[in-house]
């Protein structure tokens, strides 16, 4: 039946690429009297049906905000399960019966890697190298990551990359041209991708929470009620009908930018 | 909306109208932003030309301005125009120019007269020489005003607003002024964002965004200024928003905090 629907829905335009926050895992754990460890992993295998789902209709980027910089506040044993969790599905990743291996996932993890513990950052370095060459669909896990911080980031390494051309092009400091909204971008983290059509966040909440600000801005907004656990097909669809309506205006806009 | 018990409309700068019922003080938003959307369809729904829902906005403009004043709002920020609005017809252009001009003339004046600080972000530079006078004339002599700070946004992207504050800072980074590129932190790239027009620093930031006409995007406004602010879109075309719609607005707002405590993200 999934098949028939996802035929259905090509016949109108395809998000390219769906960015999720993953809010409500906790709730969901409370809700069902599990332990958190358990919230956070049924979060986990929404995740992997969602990515499934994702590249039977043809979408070719998700990006999810797995862990955010602000996290980092939460108590020390929360922040460990998710970072012993994290660690244990990125080893699982590189398994040849993974989801990942199984549909051609390209994984990549962004955000600011210096603050994750040293086992979790090689995990994941690995994991990219080891997905390098899978060309299904590509994966954007945001893991120590805000916005601010990626803009931050962006913008040292476009005053510094100017810099140096003006020292290697010898021309006088004064003579440069200034810096452009194509700088900062190019040296965003998320650069790797094109900016996503449509943002999910799950569990009502109807804020950003420093997630993509740069790159959401002309992206369609969904924010369901269901917990990040809860997600379903009729989520994806609904989220993709509503882009669908908004189309031929999201393109005049995107062209203009 | 439920009996509301509300004096006097205009009253002078921090004086303190009653709020109505069900709205709560402590849990105000001191910052609220608005995306007012949907003139021109408002306008065409009704057959008219689309300048007349320019005219239309304005008017619930004026009144978005005298209830968030009455409600203690310290900082309302509007988005009027956007560096992508360029690209509409050359005729509707002018006339919105042309109209701004007009609301400085007498509604900012009027705001200024009751004590409102009036500011303006955006590419100031790109706009016409005549409106750029009045930008300036009606800030400056609003400046030194303790009441609530009227921000309008024309000629406005937030992406620039950032790219513009990267540039800034590596102008000083290049001038000796600034240490290293190292330096370069978020408080530094805030503090170099328009919305510094804000004295108050921890009201540069809007607490509450609401977007009208049913559009759920947040179109190049305060994207950096946007990280925790929560968003609230409202079906209504923006010259239909009125005293009633802010108040479920600001009354969905505190909902949330309350369930928050205040938690930031």
């Amino acid at each position: 039946m999934r098949k028939s629907l996802f035929r259905i829905l090509s016949v109108g335009p395809i998000p390219n690429h769906i960015a999720f926050i993953l809010d409500g895992n906790r709730r969901y754990a409370k809700k069902r009297n599990l332990n958190e460890g358990m919230g956070y992993r049924a979060g986990f295998l929404s995740l992997m049906t969602l990515c499934k789902y994702c590249c039977e209709l043809g979408v070719k980027y998700v990006t999810i905000y797995a862990f955010s910089i602000d996290n980092f506040k939460r108590k020390p044993h929360e922040v460990d399960a998710v970072m012993d969790l994290m660690l244990e599905k990125i080893q699982g990743m590189l398994k040849e019966e993974s989801i990942v291996s199984q549909y051609g996932v390209r994984v990549y993890f962004i955000g600011n890697l210096e603050l994750l513990n040293e086992h979790v950052r090689q995990a994941a370095v690995k994991a990219m190298e080891a997905t390098s060459n899978n060309d299904k669909i590509v994966l954007l896990i945001c893991v120590a990551y805000t916005s601010t911080d990626e803009i931050v980031h962006a913008a040292r390494e476009s005053c510094e990359a100017k810099r140096a051309r003006v020292r290697s092009s010898g021309a006088r400091e004064g003579n440069e041209e200034e810096l452009k909204v194509v700088d900062i971008e190019r040296h965003m983290y998320m650069g790797v991708a094109p900016d996503p059509d449509i943002l999910v966040r799950t569990s009502g909440e109807t804020r950003l929470s420093n997630f993509l600000l740069w790159q959401t801005s002309n992206c369609v907004l969904y924010s369901p009620r269901a917990l990040w656990p809860e997600i379903g097909l009729r989520h994806l669809v609904w989220a993709v009908l509503n882009y669908q309506r908004v189309f031929p205006l999201l393109e005049r806009r995107r062209k203009q930018m | 909306m439920g009996s509301s018990i509300i004096k006097s409309s205009c009253g002078t700068g921090g004086a303190y109208e009653e709020l109505p019922e069900g709205l709560e003080k402590e849990l105000m938003p001191k910052h609220v932003a608005v995306i007012m959307d949907g003139n021109r369809r408002w306008a065409k729904s009704r057959g008219l030309p689309v300048q007349l829902g320019h005219i239309a906005g304005r008017r619930a403009m004026k009144q978005l301005t005298r209830n968030c004043k009455k409600f203690g709002v310290q900082v309302l920020t509007v988005f009027a125009f956007s560096t992508e609005n360029w690209i509409r017809p050359k005729e509707e252009v002018n006339f919105l120019m042309n109209l701004f001009e007009e609301v400085i003339r007498s509604d900012m004046e009027e705001l200024i007269q009751n004590d409102v600080r009036v500011s303006v972000v955006g590419n100031v530079g790109g706009l016409r020489p005549s409106l750029q006078s009045l930008i300036s004339s009606s800030s400056e002599r609003s400046k030194d005003n303790k009441g609530m700070d009227m921000v309008t946004a024309l000629n406005y992207s937030g992406r620039h607003d950032i790219t513009e504050a990267t540039k800034q800072i590596a102008r000083k980074v290049k001038d000796g002024v600034l240490g290293s590129v190292e330096d370069i932190d978020e408080t530094l790239i805030e503090k170099h964002l328009q919305t510094n027009v804000i004295e108050e620093s921890s009201y540069r930031n809007p607490d509450l965004l609401i977007r009208t006409s049913g559009e759920l995007r947040l179109s190049n406004f305060m994207l950096w200024q946007s990280a925790y602010t929560e968003l609230i879109f409202v079906d209504k075309l923006f010259p239909d928003f009125n005293e009633g719609d802010l108040v479920e607005a600001l009354t969905l707002f505190q909902k949330r905090q309350r369930r928050y405590g205040g938690h930031k993200y």
